[in-house]
Formats: C-alpha cells, structure tokens, sequence
C-alpha cells in the first residue's frame, strides 16, 4: 500500500513463491503452539490435513467454508485494489442477511424459488453495498479514515442485528434470537440433492449452490478489476491517487464503486449461510469469515486465483481443525483463529522481512538479477 | 430522593469501573498514534495482557507478579507491532489485525490446553487479585447522608488498578506537552522527516511509543482479569479495546478530552446495562442495543466532521522511509 521498499523479483516468486514460504512460517509457529501444549505438532498436521480430504463428507465441508471465504477474500481484495482497507467485511456480511431474510420473509409465501433466491441475493447485496457505501462515502467526502469507520460498523451492525433478530423478527414462541424458517421454496439446493438428482449418493452436507455464485464472482473481479475501464481506475487510484487525478480519474468515484462492489461481493456469505444452509437469520453466522477474507485476501495477492486456493486453504483449515479438536481435545478450535492471525502476520504485516533474503537467494541462482539491481 | 440518589452514585460507580480499561488502552493508543503508529491491535493487546495476568495469578498467587506478567506480554505483542510497522514498514492497520485476532486464538487454545475449562482460568482467591479498598463499610457510609455513598463507591472502593488509570491521563498530558521526549513524540506523528533532520531516531522514538502503548494495554488487562473479574475467560476484552480506540478519536488524540470519551462511553455502558427491560414513561421501551452502538455512532458522526473536526496526526499510518 504504500513505503514499500521494492526489490525487483519475478512474477512467480511473488505470486508463487511468497505465499507459500508466508504459510509455512505461520505453520511453524503454529507448530511451535503445539509443541508448547505439549502435542506431536507432525501428528497435529497430519490429523488436520487427513481431516480435511479423508471422503465427500469431509471435501464436501471443507469447501462450504471455503465458499464464505471466497467472497470475503474478494471483497477485501476489491477495496485493496483501491488501496483501501475494508475491515467491515464482518459487518457488511452480516446486514447483507438482514437483507436476504427480509426479502424471503416478505416474499416466500408467493413466489416460486426461482424468482425467491435471486430476490433474496440481490437484497442481500444491496444491504451488504450499502452498509459499505456509507463508510466509503464518509472517506471519500468527509475524510474520515475508512478502516476507523468501518471497525465501527462492524460493531453497529452487530448491535443492529441483536436488535432485529431479538426484537423485531423473532418467530413467536421461539426461545432463540432468529427470524422464523423460511419456506422451502426460499433453500438453495445443496449439492448433495443435486447429485441425488443426478443419481450419485452423497451424504448430506451444508455445501450448496453458492459456491457457483462464487465462482462466477471470482469471474466476474477478474474481469472487472483487469479487463474494463473501473477496474482500471480502481487500480490507478490504489497505485497513486495523485497520478489517476491526474489522469482524469475521480478517487471519490473509484472510493464508492470499489466499496460497493466490496460490500456486494461480502454479501455471498448470507447466500452460503442463510439461503443456502440456516433458512433463517440467525445471530452471529458470519463466524469471523470477514476477518478470514483478510488473511485470505493477503495470501492470495488479491487475484481471484489466489483466493480460490488460499480459501480452500482456510476452508481446509476450518474443517480440518474441527477433526483435529476432536481428536485431541487439547487443541481448540480456535487454533485455527491463531493460524489466521499468524497468515496474516507473515503474509501481511511483516510482507517485507521476507523480501530482502528472498531477492538474494533468488539472485545467488541468478545472476541477471544481480546485474539489473547494481545498474 | 434518596434512593435516586443512591441510584445515581452506584452508576457513577460503575462508569468508573468500566471506564478503567478503556483510559488504560485510549492512553495507549494515543502514545502510539501521536508518534504516528496506528494502533487498532489494542484489543489484542489487552486481551494478550488479561490471560498472562491471569495465567500467573493462577500459577503464583501474586497479583504483583500478575500485573508484571501482564505489561511484560502487552510490551513484547506491542514489540511486534512496533517490528513489522517500524522495522520493516508494513502496513500498520494489518500488523494491529493480525494481534488481534493472533491474541483471540491463542489464549483460548494456551488456557485451554493448561487448564481445560475451555479456556477458562481458575477462580482466583482474593489474594491473588487487586480486591477493592475498603474506606468505609456499607452500613456506616449510608449513615452519612448524601456525601457517605458518594465517599464509598466513588471516590473510595476501587481497586487499586483503577487509581492508576485515571492517574495515567495526567502523566500522559505532562509527557505529551511538557517534556522532551513528548515535544519529539508529537513532532514525529506530524513530521517525522524533520525530527530526522534534527538528528533525532524516527524508529527509536516510535519504538518507545508503541512500548508504552503495550504497557498501558497490559494494565488494561490485568485489570479485567485479575482486579474486575477473578479469572480469564475467552474473548473477555469484549470489543473495549476499540471502543477505547473510538474513545481517543472522540478525544481528538488529547489525553483529558479522551479520558472524558472514556467516562462517557463507560456511562453508556453503565446506563444500557440498567435500563434493560425498563420501560420509561412516554417512551417505551429503550432498544438497549441503540445505547450499546451509540459510542461507535458518536465516533463515526465526528469523524465525519459533521460535530467538530477530529484531526489525525498527519504522518500517522506513513512508514518512514529515511532517504538515502
């Protein structure tokens, strides 16, 4: 974003390279964790990756998660290319549901599910963009600091949602704070009824059509960040903000369409948790994936392609971490929140510790690279 | 009348309580974001601090060593901090996430891992914590009137910890404005190229800020584990250490205006905790979750400028590059 000492590497060592030797950092002090507590880290790994491919039921979990965060590590990527930091993806995601539970409340006594889940996406998406263009408006025309702000909505939108889902959807008689079920019209097919459909036997598994609406979202920022003229001012105003106004870009501009489009991107959680697994607003369903999207986003260098493989990373992390807990009861689930945190650290916060050594390694094996950086 | 009274002085009360950990950690934040550090990792900080204080209480039975445990791992998180954004320049908002959510993993998995419970530390004994002064009993201050519960649960029946933060916002105020080292700490949030010129060290300066900063933090959270609450429980900080960050920018980054954000957003809280389920008169029922947002909507409204201007240091979240 910005200071950043520049050593000239090739592309792969970038986009390949660092992303793995960042993961294998964070892998070793989650391993020194381990140690500490006084398990075989070796075994620890091996439970946790066999965990998370070991059958269907297993891939099957492992890329429902990885579908939440595909869409946070987009919508953080999208707002990065602005050179913006959105940390509202939490919050953004969670109104987003308040938008998809409204519309299908209101609707699903009517309408067919092929008319109810796009209703229920888009309002989905219209909530999740606005709850991020209000923050992208205070920093574009009143320059409040976005990353201030938008910590702040990630905390209005959890009051907000107590709020409604305690007070105002609360189905009558229900002991818990959440809307009433939606009707079956209103669930995203899983896949496993899908394949049933198709004649294969799956077991049942909260992985559903959403992770299609995620690969086309991965498409869809591809193509809009590096192939059309938003995209272009987007990156132009996260490179340099001076040299895009004076191309003749609009930062103000660039600032509410990538935060739009941030917030909009976010709002696939509700997709994947509420129509597609929950049929019904529950409180907290986000379960951190905004924070997720951060580390996800980092490790993936902000290429859809990235963050497909570093969101099946997660994902495999969060199903094989679930394995691992209950294997070893020692370890918590939460080491995988340690794990992000620690991605984060490496591939994130300290990006350039790595880069010096990594350029004369690269440079002992190449000596080209010795020569362009003496002249 | 009386009783309303009564009311009012067990809510000052509890504003103060809650108001300790949030001047602790918007003085903290201020230290490092007047030196032109961002520091959204409080939480983390905090958080880091609670279950090494708790941890050591535990395991010693001294509230001393507790709150020496506590500062040591607040400083050594803020060390980090200070490594990635100061040594090797990186981005300050992502450093400050990744504590955050570092410090939320760890803990539960470490006091997990020592002590089951899922995460949670043993009851503490009373001799292992910061217990309250008592100046006068519960009986013989209601004896006296007016001044007797205003002298027991205001000014006296703290805990120590408690003294100690609002002692910290003064002590900030002299070091900030009246020192050397606090006219050097302000210029380098402003302008650390000229501080640079002076022949002053940018990186050393900043590191002192941000160790203070995780000093301050591990006070806040020895208090939450070991003086308010008597033991660590997972993710106990609650979201205070932002609050305390919306606190200092409702402070302008000004220690006096700050502490009063502090005291007001810790009135809010003291406030919405009452009034849950109370019906008041021509209103209704007051939606508690609306006081519990409203100091994260008062920050947003000021950074807005719409109430006032709150303006940043000017070098904050630049990392320094010194020419060459």
């Amino acid at each position: 974003m910005s200071g950043a000492p520049q050593v000239a590497l090739p592309r792969w060592v970038d986009i390949g390279l660092m992303p793995v030797i960042n993961l294998v950092q964070a892998l070793l002090v989650a391993g020194l964790v381990v140690l500490v507590i006084g398990v075989n880290p070796i075994d620890a790994m091996r439970i946790m990756a066999w965990g998370a491919v070991y059958d269907s039921v297993a891939i099957s979990y492992t890329l429902y998660y990885a579908t939440d965060f595909v869409f946070t590590g987009l919508a953080v990527a999208v707002a990065f290319h602005a050179g913006l930091f959105n940390i509202g993806g939490e919050g953004q995601a969670y109104v987003a549901g308040l938008g998809a539970t409204l519309a299908i409340l209101l609707l699903d006594g009517y309408l067919p599910g092929i008319l109810l889940i796009p209703i229920g996406l888009i309002a989905a998406m219209v909530f999740g963009a606005g709850w991020a263009l209000v923050p992208a408006y205070l920093q574009a025309y009143r320059g409040s600091h976005i990353v201030i702000t938008t910590i702040m909505f990630n905390f209005i939108a959890a009051s907000l949602m107590v709020y409604v889902a305690s007070d105002l959807l609360r189905a009558p008689g229900d002991m818990l704070p959440s809307s009433r079920e939606f009707a079956p019209a209103a669930y995203l097919p899983h896949v496993h009824d899908l394949a049933a459909l198709l004649g294969f036997q799956m077991h049942s598994t909260p992985l559903n059509l959403s992770i299609l609406w995620a690969a086309a979202c991965c498409v869809f920022v591809w193509v809009f960040i590096w192939r059309t003229r938003w995209g272009y001012a987007i990156r132009a105003v996260g490179l340099s903000p001076k040299a895009a106004v004076y191309a003749g870009i609009s930062p103000k501009g660039v600032i509410m369409v990538a935060m739009c489009l941030s917030g909009a991107l976010a709002a696939g959680v509700a997709l994947n948790q509420i129509i597609g697994y929950h049929h019904r607003l529950l409180l907290d369903f986000v379960a951190g994936a905004g924070f997720t999207g951060i580390a996800v986003a980092l490790m993936g260098r902000n290429h859809p392609v990235g963050i497909v493989l570093s969101a099946i990373l997660f994902g495999a992390l969060y199903q094989g971490g679930a394995e691992l807990a209950f294997e070893i009861p020692t370890i918590t689930r939460d080491m995988i929140v340690a794990m992000q945190g620690l991605v984060i650290l490496f591939s994130g916060a300290l990006a350039y510790m790595n880069r010096p050594w990594i350029a004369r390694l690269y440079a002992m094996f190449d000596r080209r690279a010795v020569l362009a950086e003496a002249a | 009348m009386e009783e309303l009274w009564l009311q009012a002085v067990s809510i000052l009360a509890a504003t103060l309580r809650t108001a300790t950990p949030l001047v602790f950690c918007a003085m903290a934040g201020m230290f490092s974001e007047r030196s032109g550090i961002i520091d959204i990792g409080l939480e983390g900080k905090m958080l880091a601090g609670a279950f090494a204080a708790a941890c050591l209480a535990v395991v010693t039975g001294s509230a001393w060593l507790a709150l020496l445990g506590a500062v040591l791992v607040g400083v050594l998180m803020a060390l980090l901090h200070g490594l990635a954004c100061i040594t090797y320049r990186g981005n300050q908002v992502v450093s400050g996430v990744a504590i955050n959510i570092m410090a939320a993993g760890l803990t539960v998995v470490l006091g997990n891992a020592w002590f089951g419970r899922g995460g949670q530390t043993p009851d503490l004994a009373p001799e292992a914590r910061f217990m309250p002064f008592k100046i006068l009993s519960r009986e013989s201050a209601y004896e006296i009137p007016i001044l007797g519960p205003l002298y027991a649960f205001v000014i006296g029946g703290h805990n120590l910890l408690v003294y100690v933060a609002f002692a910290t916002v003064p002590v900030a105020w002299w070091v900030l404005y009246h020192t050397r080292f606090g006219l050097r700490l302000r210029a380098v949030g402003e302008d650390p190229k000229v501080v640079d010129t002076a022949g002053i060290s940018v990186a050393w300066l900043r590191y002192r800020a941000v160790i203070i900063a995780g000093l301050l933090c591990g006070f806040a959270g020895a208090y939450l584990a070991i003086a308010q609450n008597a033991g660590f429980s997972p993710h106990m900080t609650a979201g205070r250490g932002f609050i305390a960050l919306a606190a200092m920018v409702f402070g302008k980054w000004r220690p006096w205006p700050a502490m009063f954000a502090c005291l007001l957003f810790g009135l809010l809280d003291a406030i919405a905790i009452r009034l849950q389920g109370v019906i008041l008169p021509g209103i209704g029922q007051v939606p508690v979750e609306a006081i519990q947002a409203l100091p994260y909507i008062l920050t947003v409204v000021l950074l807005a400028g719409f109430v006032g201007r709150a303006m940043a240091p000017h070098a904050l979240g630049q990392p320094y590059v010194k020419e060459r």
